[in-house]
């Protein structure tokens, strides 16, 4: 007696579960779509009611939370300003655009919970993710349901090693590649020394490849020091082995938050070689209450600058400011450049929201080696068959606070 | 003290049937894919606080480092599925993987069991912190690859001299990535019901007792002759074992692993621990319902948005006042024998 | 000379952690909880201080009062309304886990309140530092300042436990609750002085640690919360001055190692001198071994 009582109760405690579960997975989506917190999906979904029948959707994913935090915030927003432009100058071949942004804390399972969270919503099209790491792991994804990707800003080699995954920004090795060649071309420095994140994705594959090419340069590297994210606040060892190598040129390719404290702590023992940063340092001007002397000199190889005067940048510049209260940094940029050549490559192919994932994605495919656009970080960009862009690199020089190109 | 078998083995068929339910919904396509990709991650960090609970809550060790352990598994096993995927067929390799992580993570948490179990409290759970620390350390700066003049290992890029067809399993930082998805919610729920076998068997046997009397007395223990390091090692050694499978799972299913400070560091194994307390300790079919709900819950609130995680903290802290507070759980209790007066009271849950 | 230079930027590192730690082992050794939070309340207190100075223009010295109350508070309150209903739970990681919801509720009220993108300090330590042997030698200002601070709390909360009636109340309830309830201390009481205590060293802490590495984000508050933990049990539980020596110990390792061994792995290193030095003397370096009794 008592035997059967358990059974129905493990029995009934199982479909329970189960059920609940399942009921909270259902239920998880039309509650994001019709009610919820102040969120950029549902701002963006306000909009498009007017379009009627058809309506494209376009996920961003990045680090909403966490250590990444500002990197994320930056590409959603960034896309998102765009969808917002799009859909108020009259959409895509007349159909509006929504946008929804989902947050994967830097972390690649939680990437591929976003990337599937933004499918069951609808997603068309993807701009993101933010980072290398979940860029690769979402790409595995994307290429099994031919769903297109579209990263800002993974840099890594493999972001773009499936078809349909196509990129903004420069890869890691153009990147290194590029730094390496600049500085023998233009005969900056004579002594070299690299700091470097060596737990970061992005920051040692751009080491790597800039360290093959200074050696073919035959530039003389004289100190490469790593540190790591769970030691990134004292930066004195490395800056002192490149003090004492008698370094004059100092190469960076990190993020701007790490290499706020190297200026800050290189000037304070009374360093001052020329520092080089890659796109990672773009926001260093941008951190608010720095001491924007310290980065005088500073040279960087970024695609966006906000202090630019073309119109474009400029109204950009603006919007962003008014919406989300920061100066926009290369990520924003990236996005924002991303949006509007997808919106390009729909147009050319006259493509419509009612279309599956899967169709556009093969279009987009197919359009996106034949585009070219005008964006922020290019003034021509187009993009090959493999995913990688074509543009012109573009490097800055910091003087009196503002970016001068070289 | 021998349980009746329904009520050891009714926790097992709760899952199977959960497992039945859902594969049913997922084959009759009721379920997101949102919802369908949580499963396989649920399962495993199900296992993980299995694993870890046997370590906390049966042996009375504190280990903040258990998803070294993970790692350790996800990364031996990763390597072997890449190394062999021309070779092997799936299911075999998929086999052979969680041998090779398995006895990996079991290995070294006989290393690091060595040296770890002679501390005690909160030295001891600074070390697991230290050993979990150093394994991610290590992996995220060390170059491995292999090709025909054999296994190539180094630091850093310039000093990695793999031939052009050589195959790269590590790249430093870069981590590895090409591993096949091979798990599946059927797999990972295999192995949780093996895995709370093992651990229900091993608590319910002369060994489990031993175990179980060095956490609640360790020097009457010593007294009565059971030979503790033994027992430690032995328990600490299985429970190392059983978070390397939850660490194959991982690596087969997230295929890529870069910033691993983000899910192997010590956050990760902090996650574990909260699974494991929010479910109560010793309670090891309490951390596998808990690791579920806590890893579901957050994925469930992405329609907050921003304040997603915010939500989630607080849930958090309210839950564990609700489950620890004495007078929330004298509250509880109270209203329980309320309801349960007429009946014969049921053996309460440990 | 480079030896030197690179153990006084050791020094530096540690003092940073010294100072952490002080507050860390404060709360640890009397309330016996790892407080995962107070990496965050350090967090916090930057907070603070950066809105009194940068946005409301407040004087530094001002500002920094108002982070050690703003922080003291915080501190009191956590400990009413998350630790204390937990105390007596029958296990004592319920309340570790607590704290780390805490720090998850603090970290994600920062990312809200002040945004992701991070926010340089302004030092308000202005000396440079002293420069020695034609400036071949650099102690910075901040480094000499951070030891000082970190000296003058330790001998302060020496003589407040030694040689005051909280301070002796404390030291019973670190030794054996019950007993000293029996004793007539309000345990309660006593145990949120400790709080209020350890939360205002964060506030000065959280200063210190962002004059030295002038950048803030929520997170900041997190690693350096681990590491202060790691020092603090380097030194022994419990004793204030083995946190401040463990703190300035393992800065000095961190960098040393960095130095001369690999920066890639400085991190293991670090942590598996801890783990020798631990073994040899399983109290940590100034940890008092506790008979056990049956």
């Amino acid at each position: 007696m008592k035997k059967t009582k358990r059974i129905i109760r493990a029995v009934a405690l199982g479909t329970l579960m189960a059920m609940t579960l399942a009921a909270c997975a259902g239920s998880s989506q039309p509650a994001t779509n019709s009610g919820g917190a102040a969120s950029s999906a549902q701002e963006g979904g306000a909009a498009p009611a007017a379009g009627g029948e058809g309506i494209f959707k376009i996920g961003a994913i990045g680090p909403l939370t966490g250590d990444g935090a500002a990197y994320g915030q930056a590409v959603v927003n960034g896309s998102k300003l765009a969808v917002d432009e799009i859909n108020a100058a009259g959409g895509i071949n007349g159909f509006q655009v929504e946008h929804r942004g989902e947050d994967d804390e830097l972390n690649n399972e939680k990437s591929m919970n976003a990337y599937n969270t933004l499918k069951d919503w609808g997603m068309q099209m993807l701009v993101g993710p933010t980072t290398s790491g979940c860029t690769i792991a979402v790409s595995d994804l994307a290429h099994e349901d031919n769903l297109f990707l579209l990263t800002p800003s993974g840099t890594a080699l493999d972001c773009v090693k499936y078809d349909n995954a196509f990129r903004v920004c420069f890869s890691d090795p153009a990147q290194g590649t590029e730094a390496a060649q600049y500085m023998s071309e233009k005969g900056i420095g004579t002594k070299y020394a690299v700091i470097y994140d060596s737990s970061d994705p992005y920051s040692s594959g751009i080491y790597e490849s800039f360290n093959a090419e200074a050696q073919a340069q035959g530039l003389e590297i004289v100190s490469a020091e790593a540190f790591t994210s769970d030691s990134n606040k004292d930066f004195s060892v490395q800056l002192q082995k490149a003090k004492e190598g008698g370094a004059d040129l100092v190469f960076l390719p990190i993020y701007y938050n790490q290499a706020a404290l190297i200026l800050q702590q290189a000037a304070d023992m009374d360093y001052h070689p020329t520092f080089f940063g890659c796109d990672g340092m773009d926001g260093i001007l941008t951190v608010e209450n720095f001491d924007t002397s310290l980065t005088e000199g500073l040279i960087l190889m970024t695609p966006f600058s906000a202090d630019s005067e073309d119109e474009m940048t400029v109204s950009f510049v603006q919007k962003y400011q008014e919406q989300f209260g920061e100066v926009p940094n290369q990520f924003a940029a990236d996005a924002y450049d991303g949006v509007y050549a997808l919106k390009a490559a729909i147009e050319a192919k006259g493509l419509t929201p009612d279309m599956s994932a899967s169709d556009i994605c093969t279009a987009l495919m197919e359009a996106f080696p034949e585009i070219t656009i005008t964006g922020l970080t290019s003034s021509s960009l187009s993009w090959d068959a493999s995913g990688e862009p074509n543009k012109e690199p573009r490097i800055f020089a910091i003087e009196g606070g503002k970016y001068v190109v070289q | 003290m021998k349980k009746k078998l329904p009520e050891k083995y009714g926790f097992l068929f709760v899952i199977f049937l959960f497992w039945l339910v859902l594969t049913l919904l997922s084959r009759a396509g009721m379920l997101t894919s949102h919802f369908s990709s949580l499963l396989v991650p649920m399962t495993y960090y199900a296992i993980a606080a299995v694993a870890l609970n046997l370590c906390v809550g049966i042996l009375g060790e504190l280990s903040i480092g258990h998803a070294g352990f993970m790692c350790i598994g996800a990364f031996s096993s990763a390597i072997f599925s890449l190394l062999t995927r021309q070779i092997l067929p799936g299911g075999v390799r998929f086999f052979l993987a969680f041998v090779v992580g398995i006895l990996f993570a079991a290995l070294f948490g006989f290393l690091i069991g060595i040296p770890v179990l002679r501390l005690k409290g909160d030295y001891l759970a600074i070390v697991t912190l230290a050993f979990g620390e150093i394994i991610k350390n290590i992996l995220q700066a060390v170059y491995l690859g292999v090709d025909a003049d054999g296994v190539h290992i180094a630091l850093n890029m310039t000093d990695f001299r793999l031939s052009p067809d050589g195959i790269t399993l590590i790249k430093g930082a870069q981590g590895v990535s090409g591993t096949p998805r091979d798990s599946s919610f059927t797999v990972a729920v295999i192995v949780l019901l093996l895995s709370l076998i093992i651990v229900q068997n091993l608590i319910d046997s002369r060994d489990g007792r031993a175990i179980m009397s060095i956490r609640d007395n360790r020097i009457a223990a010593e007294a009565t002759g059971i030979h503790v390091t033994h027992y430690k090692m032995l328990a600490f050694t299985i429970s190392a074992a059983i978070a390397g499978a939850a660490g194959v799972l991982f690596s087969h299913n997230v295929t890529t692993m870069t910033n691993i400070s983000n899910y192997f560091g010590y956050n990760a194994s902090i996650m574990l621990l909260v699974y494991v307390v929010l479910g109560g300790i010793g309670n090891i079919r309490g951390s596998v319902v808990a690791a579920m709900i806590l890893y579901l819950l957050p994925e469930m609130m992405r329609g907050l948005n921003r304040y997603r995680m915010l939500i989630y903290a607080i849930v958090l802290i309210l839950m564990m006042l609700f489950n620890w507070a004495p007078a929330l759980v004298a509250l509880r209790k109270k209203l329980w024998q309320r309801i349960r007066d007429r009946r014969p009271a049921v053996g309460k849950e440990a | 000379m480079s030896f030197l230079n690179y153990l006084i930027n050791g020094l530096s590192l540690g003092s940073v952690y010294a100072i952490i730690a002080l507050g860390y082992t404060m709360v640890y050794g009397i309330a016996k909880m790892l407080n995962f939070a107070h990496g965050d309340i350090i967090m916090i207190g930057s907070y603070i201080v950066y809105t009194c100075m940068s946005m409301a223009g407040l004087h530094p010295a001002v500002s920094v009062l108002c982070a050690v109350a703003g922080c003291l508070l915080l501190g009191v309150v956590t400990e009413r309304v998350a630790y204390r209903p937990l105390r007596g739970a029958s296990s004592s990681l319920a309340v570790l886990i607590t704290a780390i919801g805490v720090s998850y509720l603090l970290q994600n009220i920062a990312l809200l309140t002040f945004g992701a993108e991070p926010k340089a300090f302004t030092t308000l330590i202005g000396w440079k530092g002293i420069s020695l042997f034609d400036g071949a030698l650099m102690i910075r200002g901040t480094t000499i300042v951070t030891i000082g601070a970190s000296l003058l709390i330790l001998v302060g909360l020496e003589l407040f436990i030694n040689y005051t009636k909280n301070g002796q109340a404390m030291l019973a309830v670190a030794q054996d609750k019950g007993a000293a309830t029996l004793m007539g201390i309000d345990v309660n009481k006593t145990i949120a002085l400790t709080f209020a205590i350890g939360s205002s060293l964060a506030a000065v802490a959280g200063v210190l640690l962002c004059s030295a590495y002038p950048t803030i984000t929520p997170y900041i508050g997190a690693m350096p919360g681990i590491k202060a933990f790691v020092a603090a049990v380097f030194g022994g539980i419990g004793s204030i001055p083995g946190a401040m020596i463990g703190g300035l110990v393992l800065g000095i390792v961190e960098i040393l190692s960095r130095t001369y061994i690999s920066s890639q792995l400085a991190d293991a290193i670090v942590f598996g001198i801890l783990i020798v030095v631990l073994l040899v003397k399983p109290t940590g370096l100034l940890g008092k071994r506790v008979m056990e009794k049956v």
